[in-house]
């Protein structure tokens, strides 16, 4: 790919004239190459995949850029594909725009892109369409990725809050908090360093084996920024129900958790991006545990909770010495403290 | 198996709460209130769901030990206006950023165009200093025994390097003579001290045979895993029952009787004790630091003595020189807010009107609702006790 001459982003490559052909031909078609995207229409035009289709959006502004485990590009990837996966949604096409600040080097524009290729490729999506906006230096930060995408859902799929019953099993995929300490670690602004991978992964293909098992399970949520916290009180609110947790199931790998306590942050408020919840019936859950850990991102699947009565909508955790407490919704930014 | 899992292992837990069962019965009569006294204790506490496991007679009240929450809301105002000047950084610890002054925070100073700069670590700021030479670096000190050693260190250390641009806004305090305003004071009505874990690893246990000697109140010094706290209320029962007021060491894997003699000395090197205003508490005789003459030319609020600011007047105004810089009336708490009380132990959160309704962590009127130690903010994570009493 040494077909730009220049080394870095200019203003005039997201100028709509020759440099943008350039760097649209000889970058984004030549990397992501397909029947839809090399048309080059305003508009992609694709097949109905289905009868019920998921749409959804998203836009990435991570910090650095590069981080151990991936980087912005697979994330743009992984967190669109990981949304449409949790509506039950078979991943079929995406979009990619990008907003570039002058001067961002050319080379690490093409590691990022080879890298979207690569997490596109393992989910099985297409990049179908694209923009590419250059703004002024100082107006983004290097570069933000937006990407769209849609999915197609077999017919009997119906996932969501309201399926959600008292009994319910939660199911997790693995260890949590490793994105955000990961990322966190390597801003470098706290002096603090960590050998830890972000979890980054796209998790279709996990879904898919479980709904091929138990297509009547009731309610699935990735755990992004907010972490379990988040996406557990989202649930009990949304779904009108209480939840209990048993602390002492949840995975957190040791030097995750070694991270945590010195910056004292909450393991449970914590990013990820290739862990979700699965809520299904308690009679099904073995079936649903089994699937999860025949795939790679799911081997370390695990029961963490059950759907319980209660008259608020609130998560309680069972903690290690018997004693329960709330588990909150994070609020505001997590910042370090002092002691 | 981790050694810190044994801290939170379920039978041990189970034995030791059987034990303070015992305990309590032999006082049942009464009801008995420990006061942990750290804001990070009372997070373990409250996350553990330690209350709901305790007899019926043994509560747990929380005490001033949260830093952000007691410095004063004047202090937080000076700073949000130091980082609102062009050439100075305003460098902080995370837990400052959200916590409200009279008329804003940090973090809406920051949003406002300030430069507020977030560190992990004192030692930062050396660096910081050097990269921008032409820059004011201020930093908010706050902060006990425990944080005050690092920062002394830097300020060595800038010295020894000849930097000219590194100041601190001097709010670090001292938990001793907090202890003997509480002991003290009768509407505080505590039977026992649960003393904190980090400080002491600085000032040693013996810091607190004083206040057990004086006010015969029995002290545990208690490190932070849930069976750390459940041991130190057993150490805490067993001495009420005996009728003893000694200071016992839970925490005795890091603090010892003497402490760490060597951090004591860089602090003794840098600051001396000087009166403090204590959010909530007011002023306390030699409860805070202030730098030696040798380094008083760091003292951010000395040196921008001269800056046109109506809120540094205040600096001068009633500050005796047996006062910390920055000491002045407005330690106010807002109208309605409990902040006060709760940090004396003589309010729980649930207590004031406000809790949850009006001040929420999201909508912050006193600082202990927002501080990631302080009380309110730890009954409003965790609850009081989502379950009620067992």
């Amino acid at each position: 790919m040494a077909n730009l001459e220049h080394e870095s982003i200019l203003l005039a490559h997201g100028g709509g004239g020759s440099l943008t052909r350039l760097l649209i031909e000889g970058t984004f078609v030549k990397t992501f190459s397909n029947r839809i995207l090399n048309e080059l229409g305003d508009s992609a035009v694709i097949e109905s995949p289905g009868r019920q289709l998921a749409f959804t959006t998203d836009s990435y502004v991570v910090k650095p850029l590069f981080f151990k485990g991936g980087d912005i590009g697979k994330l743009a990837v992984c967190g669109t594909v990981n949304d449409l996966a949790m509506a039950g949604a078979r991943p079929l096409y995406i979009s990619l725009s990008l907003i570039i600040e002058e001067g961002f080097l050319v080379k690490r524009l093409h590691a990022i892109m080879d890298s979207i290729k690569v997490a596109a490729s393992e989910a099985n999506v297409i990049v179908v369409t694209g923009d590419t906006k250059v703004v002024e230096r100082g107006a983004a930060d290097e570069l933000f990725i937006n990407t769209s995408g849609i999915g197609a859902l077999s017919d009997g799929i119906s996932l969501g809050a309201k399926q959600v019953r008292v009994g319910d099993t939660i199911l997790l995929n693995g260890s949590l908090a490793e994105h955000g300490i990961s990322v966190l670690s390597q801003r470098g602004e706290y002096g603090f360093e960590a050998n830890i991978a972000s979890d980054v992964a796209p998790l279709a293909g996990m879904v898919q084996s479980i709904l091929a098992v138990a297509p009547n399970i009731h309610f699935m949520r990735d755990l992004t920024r907010g972490g379990l916290a988040a996406a557990l009180n989202e649930l009990a609110v949304s779904a009108g129900i209480a939840i209990e947790v048993d602390e002492q199931s949840i995975p957190i790998r040791k030097e995750v958790l070694a991270a945590c306590n010195m910056l004292g942050l909450d393991p449970l408020h914590v990013a990820n991006e290739g862990k979700c919840i699965v809520v299904c019936a308690e009679d099904c859950d073995e079936k649903v545990l089994e699937a999860m850990r025949r795939h790679e991102y799911g081997k370390d699947a695990v029961r963490i909770g059950r759907i319980i009565e209660h008259k608020k909508s609130i998560v309680i955790g069972r903690t290690p010495i018997g004693g329960k407490r709330i588990i909150d919704m994070p609020s505001g930014r997590l910042l370090p403290r002092i002691c | 198996m981790n050694v810190l899992d044994r801290f939170s292992d379920t039978e041990l837990a189970a034995a030791v709460l059987k034990d303070i069962s015992g305990l309590a019965n032999r006082m049942s009569s009464r009801t008995v209130r420990l006061m942990e006294v750290c804001g990070t204790h009372t997070f373990a506490i409250m996350r553990s769901g330690i209350p709901g496991l305790l007899p019926s007679n043994i509560r747990l009240v929380s005490g001033p030990g949260c830093p952000v929450c007691v410095t004063p809301p004047g202090l937080i105002d000076l700073a949000a206006e130091i980082s609102l000047r062009e050439d100075t950084t305003l460098v902080t610890f995370g837990d400052m950023m959200r916590v409200p002054g009279t008329r804003r925070s940090l973090e809406s100073a920051k949003a406002k165009g300030a430069n507020v700069h977030v560190v992990y670590s004192p030692a930062d700021l050396i660096p910081l200093a050097q990269n921008a030479p032409d820059k004011r670096i201020v930093f908010f000190a706050v902060g006990f025994e425990t944080t005050t050693p690092s920062i002394s260190w830097t300020l060595i250390r800038a010295g020894e390097s000849g930097l000219k641009n590194l100041f601190i806004i001097p709010a670090n305090k001292l938990i001793p003579p907090a202890l003997d305003l509480l002991a003290s004071d009768k509407n505080t009505n505590v039977h026992g001290f649960i003393c904190p874990g980090h400080v002491s690893v600085i000032i040693g246990s013996a810091a607190y045979r004083p206040i057990a000697n004086k006010y015969a109140i029995p002290c545990a010094v208690a490190g932070f895993e849930p069976l750390d706290v459940l041991l130190a209320i057993r150490m805490l029962l067993l001495q009420l029952v005996e009728e003893r007021a000694e200071v016992e060491i839970e925490y005795s894997r890091v603090v010892t009787e003497r402490g760490n003699e060597r951090a004591c000395e860089i602090i003794d090197e840098v600051f001396e004790p000087a009166d403090s205003v204590w959010r909530g508490l007011g002023i306390m005789p030699r409860s805070g630091l202030k730098l030696r003459p040798k380094y008083q030319h760091m003292d951010a609020l000395l040196s921008h003595h001269s800056c046109e600011n109506p809120a540094l007047d205040l600096i001068g105004s009633g500050n005796s020189s047996e006062a910390q810089t920055g000491t002045f009336s407005d330690d106010s708490m807002p109208s309605g807010c409990a902040c006060g009380e709760v940090l004396k132990g003589i309010k729980i959160p649930t207590e004031c009107a406000m809790f949850g309704t009006r001040c929420t962590p999201d909508n912050p009127i006193g600082p202990c609702i927002i501080s990631s130690e302080g009380t309110c903010a730890a009954y409003y994570k965790y609850g009081p006790n989502p379950y009620g009493k067992p």
